[in-house]
């Protein structure tokens, strides 16, 4: 018993400061990359081709003042970044990185994961509320309107998986990919997935409620120092989490030839990541009003007809 | 906040601000302050949005940030030494304002300007259009989220500036031009790397328009978005490509040529679509056909030998009376208006900004849209603040 607990708590350990390192690693990639698709060097200053700048920029946050506007809702305001934080870290906790190496099987996986993840969007609709300001409120309007209703295409694109894999339970689900990955099945509920993805993360071409040149810096305007940097931990991790699903459920998982298969797991995530860097580095941005036309008027029906379809030739077969 | 007031009730903007709030205070609609300090106000603009969720029924533009009183001091220099100031209105096309200056005292004095230094101006004005259009284009991408255009043209933005280095020595604010001429002729060499970068722009052009032109993002905000009709915008002094793109045959370049334009072959870019994408697709064509009058510019002044400084007293002292110049700037109808009493300095001078007279036309524009095209109607005025506030 107490051998299963300690386990349960090392694996933990190892997960979430993996996760967190990562996360701050996934910046200087991104910076990296994007730098190189723009003609430039990104960071180069701290440590050899800048491999410190993370550390040292998560340093200079924690030593900024801890800054707190007048006219903010102080408790509600220290309460929103931890809330979102937590939310998406804790949501590491079902992924399986390889057939054994998790820190917890849920057999509810990816109900556990879709309900927690809509958790943090109140996170951000808390903070705009929080900050007594009026472009924070502006970002925390989109960000509810966005993030809750691209869910609804995240979970619908989802079930075409679910109804051919039978379980909700991760690891059945990249079992079922023995023969064959879910995206031969279901390339449109894959397309859906990459696109709403998008739309959940906040990134170019639906980064509004952040969007800087509009508003300023969105639900975030307000944060600084520390509290700051956990909005910005929150939106890395959750960026590993939308990858981790991807691969599961689409992607065949840990599932490949040769190597182990956390390697298989970790290269096809990063494939994500840059995908996700690549976007950034392409598009302009979407309008608000037409990305939820885009969401209600051409993702729902599409993803609605997916699993309709999904159904049909599931009862013929 | 609204109680409070946005800002002490003494001043002007404060009584406009009092205005708009008075309005305000009857419906429910949330007043907003995008600037002075904001990523895409260009510099120090400010604007008041009254808002109803995000569509814009009200707006009031703020300016004097960067007011530091040039036609005042103006009166207090003499003529030459009021030269290198124009440099500073519109920073990012020193040599198109200096252009207009020169061109008035000219005009006030009655010289006769060498035709090499003619060629060489006009060059170089080509040049400086090239250069605040790919700064415009960098910017507005940027605006609307495409983050790769802005470093795309600040890179070939860095060839021009080259260029200006070695004529004078400056790269941004280049005070090249003088009342007669031009400071100096042109370098060793210079010919060769302009013709080098005639030859690649055109290709750099491309990049950037794969990357946006016919994107759909990029058309799904541009494309009818912050209109505006010829007759409106001719209304509230629109000029320089924000008109062309309304589809008004209007380029002073064409209709009162000065310093040759009329001996060059060239066509004035102009576009029907009255909206944001046509004003982007008006600069497109503008710094391609820029590129060909500095190609001919480049293929005349290889040939032509001559000075490039008319006689000019050593003080400069222009008769009595009144003079109009103006020039087609990057921004638009550059003009400026001089009074002489016959001393060495000027008794009155006024400039006509082509930024200032195009942001009047801000609010018309934006006008039930929403925020987000505000940046985008920002962006297809391509104001510079330094001439706006002057």
């Amino acid at each position: 018993m107490v051998q299963e607990l300690a386990l349960v708590i090392i694996k933990m350990i190892v997960v979430f400061s993996l996760a967190l390192l990562v996360v701050a690693y996934l910046t200087y990639l991104e910076r990296k990359i994007i730098g190189h698709m723009q003609l430039r060097l990104g960071p180069m200053r701290v440590g050899p081709h800048g491999l410190l700048q993370p550390i040292a920029d998560g340093l200079k946050l924690f030593v900024k003042e801890d800054i707190v506007p007048l006219e903010a809702n102080k408790w509600t305001f220290y309460f929103a970044p931890i809330l979102t934080l937590v939310m998406s870290l804790v949501l590491l906790a079902v992924i399986p990185f390889s057939r054994n190496f998790m820190v917890t099987r849920l057999n509810i996986g990816v109900l556990y994961i879709l309900s927690l993840a809509s958790v943090g969007p109140m996170g951000i609709l808390l903070a705009g509320w929080a900050s007594g300001s009026k472009y924070p409120i502006l970002g925390g309007l989109r960000s509810a309107a966005q993030m809750f209703s691209y869910e609804i295409f995240l979970g619908f694109s989802i079930i075409g998986v679910l109804m051919i894999s039978g379980s909700l339970d991760l690891v059945k689900i990249v079992e079922a990919q023995s023969k064959m990955w879910n995206i031969v099945y279901q390339p449109v509920a894959f397309v859906i997935y990459v696109i709403a993805a998008l739309g959940e993360l906040n990134r170019i071409p639906f980064d509004l409620p952040e969007a800087e040149n509009e508003l300023v810096a969105g639900f975030h305007t307000e944060y600084s120092g520390f509290k700051f940097a956990y909005f910005f931990l929150a939106e890395y991790a959750n960026m590993i989490i939308v990858s981790c699903m991807a691969v599961i459920l689409f992607l065949g998982g840990w599932k490949g030839p040769v190597l182990p298969g956390i390697i298989w797991f970790l290269i096809k995530m990063c494939a994500f990541f840059y995908y996700f860097i690549w976007v950034r580095g392409t598009f302009p941005r979407y309008r608000y009003d037409q990305f939820m036309r885009i969401g209600w008027k051409i993702m729902l029906p599409v993803v609605l007809a997916n699993i309709v379809v999904t159904g049909v030739v599931m009862m013929l077969a | 906040m609204l109680e409070k007031g946005l800002l002490d009730k003494g001043s002007i903007e404060g009584q406009v601000a009092d205005d708009l709030m008075k309005k305000a205070l009857k419906t429910k609609e949330l007043w907003i302050n995008m600037g002075p300090q904001h990523p895409s106000t260009h510099g120090v603009l400010r604007l008041i949005l009254a808002l109803e969720g995000e569509r814009i029924v009200d707006s009031e533009v703020v300016i004097g940030y960067l007011h530091r009183g040039m036609e005042k001091l103006a009166e207090s220099l003499t003529y030459p030494q009021f030269l290198p100031y124009t440099d500073r209105l519109d920073y990012i096309s020193s040599n198109a304002m200096n252009f207009g200056y020169v061109l008035a005292m000219e005009k006030l004095m009655g010289l006769e300007v060498p035709e090499r230094a003619q060629y060489i101006r006009v060059m170089m004005a080509e040049l400086t259009r090239i250069s605040s259009h790919l700064v415009w284009l960098a910017t507005h991408a940027l605006d609307i989220g495409a983050m790769t255009v802005f470093l795309y043209c600040f890179r070939d933005r860095e060839a021009i500036l080259d260029l200006f280095e070695m004529v004078c020595g400056a790269r941004l604010i280049t005070s090249y031009f003088r009342i007669g001429g031009v400071a100096n002729d042109l370098p060793e060499g210079f010919i060769e790397q302009a013709r080098d970068f005639c030859k690649i722009f055109p290709k750099k052009a491309k990049d950037y328009d794969d990357l946006i032109l016919k994107n759909r993002m990029w058309l799904s905000r541009t494309v009818n978005v912050a209109n505006i009709s010829g007759e409106e915008g001719l209304n509230l002094g629109l000029s320089g490509p924000s008109i062309r793109g309304s589809g008004v045959y209007w380029d002073i370049r064409k209709d009162e040529p000065y310093s040759g334009y009329d001996k060059l072959d060239w066509e004035i870019a102009v576009e029907p679509g009255c909206d944001v994408y046509a004003r982007y697709l008006v600069r497109l064509k503008e710094m391609r056909e820029s590129c060909k009058i500095v190609k001919q510019c480049l293929d005349i002044l290889e040939k032509m030998e001559g000075p490039v400084m008319a006689k000019v007293p050593k003080v400069i002292k222009p008769p009595e009376g009144e003079v109009y110049a103006c020039v087609e700037a990057p921004k638009g109808e550059l003009g400026f208006y001089i009074v002489s009493d016959g001393s060495t300095k000027p008794y009155r001078l006024k400039i006509r900004a082509p930024s200032f007279a195009n942001l009047i036309s801000l609010p018309t524009m934006i006008k039930g849209h929403l925020v987000a095209d505000v940046i985008a109607a920002i962006g297809s005025i391509d104001i510079v603040l330094g001439e706006v506030d002057r």
